[in-house]
């Protein structure tokens, strides 16, 4: 028999339904291969038991003939940025170190609606702050992949490095994720492994640990187009919890799905040929280009003038709303409080804040504070609304030339943990390709293209119009078919 | 514009994040290089151009006016609300004394 760990979601889903092998078998060869994999470092907390009680409703309810879900049978990994009844969730955070939520996440929710089951909470930078899980309280995430040759630990990509390591790894079939200037993106490119960021409200944010509101949005990672398809369509749909949550249906992604992609227009923006960007993520976009040709695409040259802008409005946006959005933790109604001898409220607020914060939040929050703060906040913060509305205004007039985008996921393959650490800003130019489409809110996807030199996984990117995930997902499954990325790393762990 | 070690501490207080005068050393210079590299968001020309705070067109919506209607975010529920609480007391949070 096949190792079951080698099956990502649809064939397990369609082997449990066919009656190939039951669920139950699934989620313990998955559970076994969690354990073995400490060293990865991915997962913050393991729930074997969910996993094991999931899988056995499916298994019962095939017994049964009832109609199984979507997901049915599919034991994934959940980012610790979603809240899961009873189970701790903490943003890679100390100072939600412990917290249990009495509730669940809508997307959690719809997930073990469609018949999913969890192998537990998946490391990330913390507060969802990185691009390159090594923001963590709990720890780096090591990337599955090594340099040919070498042994050094390598990123996974961020934030939702916990995910790409696990579903490269082969100890998850499928993860979520959730990306506010990159997060799914990134770390999918730099693992090897299929990503979608959907529009900006397809998937509801109720219940997930908020960074920055006006951006985040989550999203599916696993190792093909076909099962992101699957998980978003399973994990998307109307929430009247959420103010900004689209009120649509959800289209049958993965039953419409088509690599024929005749009659498609597929823009090459000039800007995105930036200085600093590897060769060979050069000559992957060429070859992407012509993968996207032979399936019947017309490319097309197209100018997005305010690219270079997009990253810095973003570490202005970003942090702002994470100013406010981090107040909240104040130790009063959850997580850590840090209560000195004689001291007061507001000694316990800046002592709960500094001991449970780490340096990379800490950085963020007084950025944001800083550009909110009177007479600064028309110079930085209302200048880069308005940069965004610039950012957005370039998409909307490239659709008038194009049906989608392709370009580079990121400028370089990943890299060694703690090569990256001395600036800031150096690691904040890995999402320069990425923040784009986050800043305008619109659906885009990485998939694995091929590996450089190193032995090291590169991705493409394609960005498509507001609710257009058809078209960027197949897009997606024409590159995969041409691409035939089955590479695989080798285990070390 | 470059912000002082002054100005960090500034700013810590106002988001209630003590630091340490190690700490305020170290941050100062790292925000600066921050917030150098955003100043290049002056150059551009934003004549008549509305700030964007929500992306994709959407309203409002308005829900029916009705109590609890959904259970999740309804009323009736102080004992999961005080379940995480560092000091919950007498079905409330419990916080150091105030007096102004």
């Amino acid at each position: 028999m096949t190792e079951l760990t080698s099956l990502g979601v649809k064939a397990i889903r369609d082997g449990v339904a066919g009656g190939d092998f039951t669920a139950r078998e699934v989620a313990e060869s998955f559970n076994a291969a969690v354990a073995e994999a400490a060293k990865l470092n991915a997962f913050i907390v393991t729930t074997p038991d969910h996993a094991l009680a999931a899988a056995d409703a499916t298994d019962a309810a095939r017994a049964e003939g009832k109609e199984l879900g979507a997901m049915a049978g599919v034991p994934i990994g959940m980012k610790d940025l979603f809240a899961t009844h009873g189970v701790q969730t903490t943003a890679a955070s100390h100072i939600l170190e412990g917290f249990k939520p009495q509730y669940e996440s809508t997307v959690s929710q719809n997930l073990w609606e469609a018949g999913a089951g969890m192998l537990g909470k998946l490391n990330l930078d913390q507060f969802a702050m990185g691009s390159s899980n090594e923001t963590s309280f709990f720890g780096n995430v090591s990337s599955p992949w090594q340099k040919a040759g070498t042994n050094a630990p390598m990123s996974p990509g961020g934030s939702s490095g916990g995910s790409s390591s696990a579903v490269a790894a082969r100890i998850a079939p499928a993860a979520t994720g959730t990306d506010t200037g990159g997060s799914i993106r990134q770390p999918a490119a730099f693992t090897g492994i299929c990503g979608i960021k959907p529009t900006y409200g397809r998937c509801s944010r109720w219940g997930v640990v908020a960074f920055a509101s006006s951006l985040d949005q989550a999203g599916p990672m696993a190792r093909s187009v076909e099962d992101c398809a699957i998980m978003l369509g399973a994990m998307a749909g109307f929430d009247p919890k959420d103010a900004t949550s689209l009120q649509m249906d959800v289209p049958d992604w993965e039953g419409a799905l088509s690599a024929d992609l005749k009659g498609k227009k597929v823009g090459i923006p000039r800007e995105y040929r930036m200085e600093g960007t590897d060769q060979a993520i050069l000559d992957s976009w060429e070859q992407g280009k012509a993968w996207l040709k032979d399936a019947g695409a017309e490319i097309v040259d197209v100018s997005l003038p305010h690219t270079q802008y997009a990253l810095p409005a973003y570490y202005i946006i970003a942090p702002a709303e994470a100013s406010s959005n981090l107040a909240r933790y104040d130790g009063v109604r959850y997580g850590l409080r840090e209560l000195p001898d004689g001291a007061g409220l507001q000694d316990m607020y800046a002592e709960t804040r500094e001991a449970g914060f780490g340096d990379e939040v800490k950085r963020r929050v007084l950025i944001g504070t800083y550009v909110l703060s009177a007479g600064f906040y028309d110079a930085y913060y209302n200048q880069a609304q308005k940069v965004r509305a610039l950012v957005a205004r370039d998409f909307e007039r490239a659709w008038a030339e194009c049906d989608l985008i392709l370009a580079p996921t990121t400028p370089t393959a990943s890299f060694p943990l703690g090569s990256l650490n001395e600036d800031p800003l150096t690691m904040y130019l890995n999402d320069v390709f990425a923040v784009p489409a986050s800043l305008a809110g619109l659906p885009a996807m990485s998939v694995p293209a091929m590996l450089n030199e190193d032995g090291l996984p590169l991705g493409l990117q394609l960005v498509g119009k507001p609710f257009d995930e058809q078209a960027v997902l197949d897009a997606g499954l024409a590159i995969q078919q041409r691409a035939g990325f089955d590479h695989a790393p080798e285990k070390w762990w | 514009m470059s912000v002082d070690k002054e100005t960090v501490a500034k700013i810590s207080k106002l988001a209630r994040i003590k630091m340490t005068d190690e700490e305020l050393e170290r941050m100062a210079p790292e925000l600066n290089n921050i917030l150098e590299w955003v100043e290049q968001l002056g150059e551009v020309d934003v004549t008549g151009i509305e700030p964007m705070s929500a992306v994709i067109p959407n309203t409002l919506r308005l829900r029916a006016d009705e109590v609890d209607a959904d259970p999740k975010t309804g009323g009736g529920r102080r004992d999961d609300v005080l379940a995480n609480a560092p000091a919950a007391e007498h079905g409330f949070f419990g916080v150091p004394k105030v007096i102004e």
